[in-house]
């Protein structure tokens, strides 16, 4: 549009400061991932390691069970997420095409639980779980999982069966196809790519959580990534830090990952469409 | 439309029982059933235990305990009352997820407006600035105490190469532990919030906006009586949500400080924390989870009531 040439310098330099902020930390941590130990120790550490080495990323696997706490996590997040959207998706499917009492009273449960304070629900969760003998065991962790990303993984299929035009449904029927076939042929296949992300947004969800990992999970062979990550962290030397920062790293990784697969469908869309409707 | 359904609805295969009445789209009479497998884990595990939550504050329930749980009445209230350990930690928590959420939306804000305009790379830049989102809080922590480091930490190496002075043990100081602790919390949350406003922006019809300028409104007024009366609502809801995860954060600062120096950063979530997996005293870690969710609930309120008005108002 019309915009003076100075004004577009100082856009471009605010955008520049932003990215800065928002990337110079993580940089930072991959500097100090990859520097030995005689660098970590110096008075004056520089950007760019002068010597890199993977040294760190070595150490770190053989004084923490970190493998071991990945595929703990891997098996937590996936789990909770499949189960959470295979839960989520025939309910949202019904607050998404029918305006009922149940629904607007779901749509108000998501809101509400977005204000839970966790030490309220973690401690009758953890009675509860402990009468059911699932404190320290995976299964326990992912039930808590799956009942916590129920209510954002609703919003995001609601907001993802609304772009599906419910005429598309009654033209199947029309034609003749049973609700069945309709939901098979019709919606499933046009709904699944939003499934896809909402599953995906739930594992990163779940990967990334720590607080409810760190109360229910007591051996350390049974803890999750992030727990094992806080190991780490304590009485730390200039040894530690290279160690502690490849590990940090590499946690981040899959989360990275599936963000970067996603990160298009990633809006405040659904909660701009919830507050305009 | 309808002339078409009435003519091939006797074509249809006979679907006796759930055919005839049958609303717009596929979900029918069998929304129950549809329902249920959400329904049950959510009234179960969510709504229940929320409910077992609230009656545990009334009671001495501790961990361990051999001896049966009494109702002790609003004994936890009153001790809390006079806690004051805790109302200390209320206020901190308060100072924390006031000033986090404020910065985080004047910053959000001003990144919105940035990406909403046409420059060129703001696919890679909206791109990059959710990294932060992407991260797990337990790596955020661990990767601003590396920043933050006092002997191998950045900052304070660039304070001395901008001749600032020789830096400080930042996250250890009892004057700067706090500040510390807020700026990795906007950092972390601000992705967020800048992802829905622009979400909200983008939403604002341009031609208003070209109006407005053929008008000779400059930026400012532009933004007072175009943008802002478009984005308000989403603001507010994206305000209200981020006051409440504030408030509730926890491993962020269970990573950068635990709490520390002296409890400068002790967040009411920690102190619960420690009070019931540490002490093992869950009634009155309950009672004091039950003042956290009146505190929240009255934002909550006001975010709906805001909610209804900015829809009257357009």
């Amino acid at each position: 549009m019309r915009t003076r040439p100075a004004a577009r310098v100082a856009q471009y330099t605010a955008l520049l400061a932003y990215l800065v902020f928002l990337l110079l930390p993580f940089l930072w941590l991959l500097s100090v991932a990859f520097k030995p130990p005689r660098e970590l120790g110096s008075l004056h550490p520089t950007w760019i390691p002068k010597d890199p080495t993977l040294a760190n990323f070595r150490q770190a696997f053989d004084e923490q069970p970190l493998l071991h706490a990945a595929f703990t996590s891997l098996l937590a997040a996936s789990s909770a997420a499949v189960i959470a959207v295979a839960l989520a998706t025939p309910m949202a499917y019904v607050m998404a095409r029918r305006r009922t009492r149940l629904a607007r009273a779901a749509s108000g449960w998501v809101v509400v639980s977005q204000a839970f304070p966790f030490v309220l629900v973690i401690i009758p969760l953890f009675l509860v779980l402990k009468k059911l003998r699932l404190i320290d065991s995976v299964p326990g962790l992912v039930t808590v999982y799956v009942v916590w990303s129920l209510p954002f993984a609703l919003w995001m299929l609601v907001g993802h069966v609304r772009t599906v035009p419910v005429e598309l449904e009654e033209a199947a029927a029309i034609d003749g196809a049973g609700r069945l076939r309709t939901l098979v042929s019709v919606t499933a296949p046009l709904l699944a790519p939003g499934i896809v992300a909402t599953a995906l947004f739930a594992f990163v969800t779940a990967w990334n959580e720590f607080f409810f990992a760190l109360v229910l999970l007591k051996t350390p062979e049974k803890q999750t990534l992030p727990v094992v990550l806080t190991h780490f962290i304590g009485a730390e030397g200039a040894a530690d830090l290279g160690p502690l920062a490849a590990a940090a790293f590499l946690a981040t990784l899959p989360s990275l990952a599936v963000f970067a697969l996603i990160q298009r469908r990633i809006t405040g869309g659904r909660l701009a469409g919830a507050v305009k409707s | 439309m309808t002339s078409a359904t009435e003519r091939s609805r006797p074509a249809r295969p006979a679907r006796p029982a759930t055919g005839a009445g049958a609303p717009r789209g596929v979900a029918g009479h069998g929304a129950w059933f549809l329902v249920l497998p959400a329904l049950v884990p959510i009234l179960v595990l969510s709504v229940g235990p929320l409910l077992y939550g609230i009656l545990l504050a009334f009671t001495d329930a501790q961990s361990g305990r051999t001896a049966p749980t009494r109702w002790t009445g609003v004994l936890n209230f009153s001790d809390l009352l006079r806690d004051t350990l805790f109302w200390e930690s209320f206020r901190i928590g308060l100072l924390w997820a006031v000033t986090v959420t404020a910065l985080q939306f004047l910053l959000a804000l001003g990144l919105a407006l940035l990406l909403d305009q046409d420059l060129r790379l703001r696919r890679t830049a909206r791109a990059l600035a959710i990294v932060p989102w992407a991260m797990p809080e337990v790596v955020v922590g661990v990767m601003w105490r590396l920043v933050y480091n006092p002997d191998a930490g950045i900052l304070n190496e660039t304070l001395h190469d901008l001749g600032l002075g020789d830096g400080r043990d930042w996250l250890s100081g009892l004057a700067t532990a706090l500040p510390a602790v807020i700026v990795v919390g906007v950092w972390a949350g601000m992705p967020q919030t800048t992802v829905t406003l622009l979400a909200g922006l983008q939403n604002t019809p341009p031609e208003l906006h070209e109006a407005a300028a053929v008008d000779g409104a400059g930026a400012w007024r532009r933004f007072r009586a175009v943008t802002w009366p478009a984005l308000r609502p989403i603001a507010l809801a994206i305000t209200a949500l981020d006051f409440i995860w504030n408030f509730n954060s926890f491993a962020l600062v269970y990573v950068l400080t635990n709490g520390g120096p002296g409890g400068r950063t002790r967040l009411p979530m920690l102190f619960a924390y420690e009070e019931a997996f540490r002490y093992g005293q869950f009634g009155y870690a309950a009672a004091m989870g039950c003042v956290m969710v009146a505190v929240v609930s009255v934002f909550l309120a006001l975010f709906l009531v805001g909610r209804i008005r900015g829809g009257d108002g357009g």
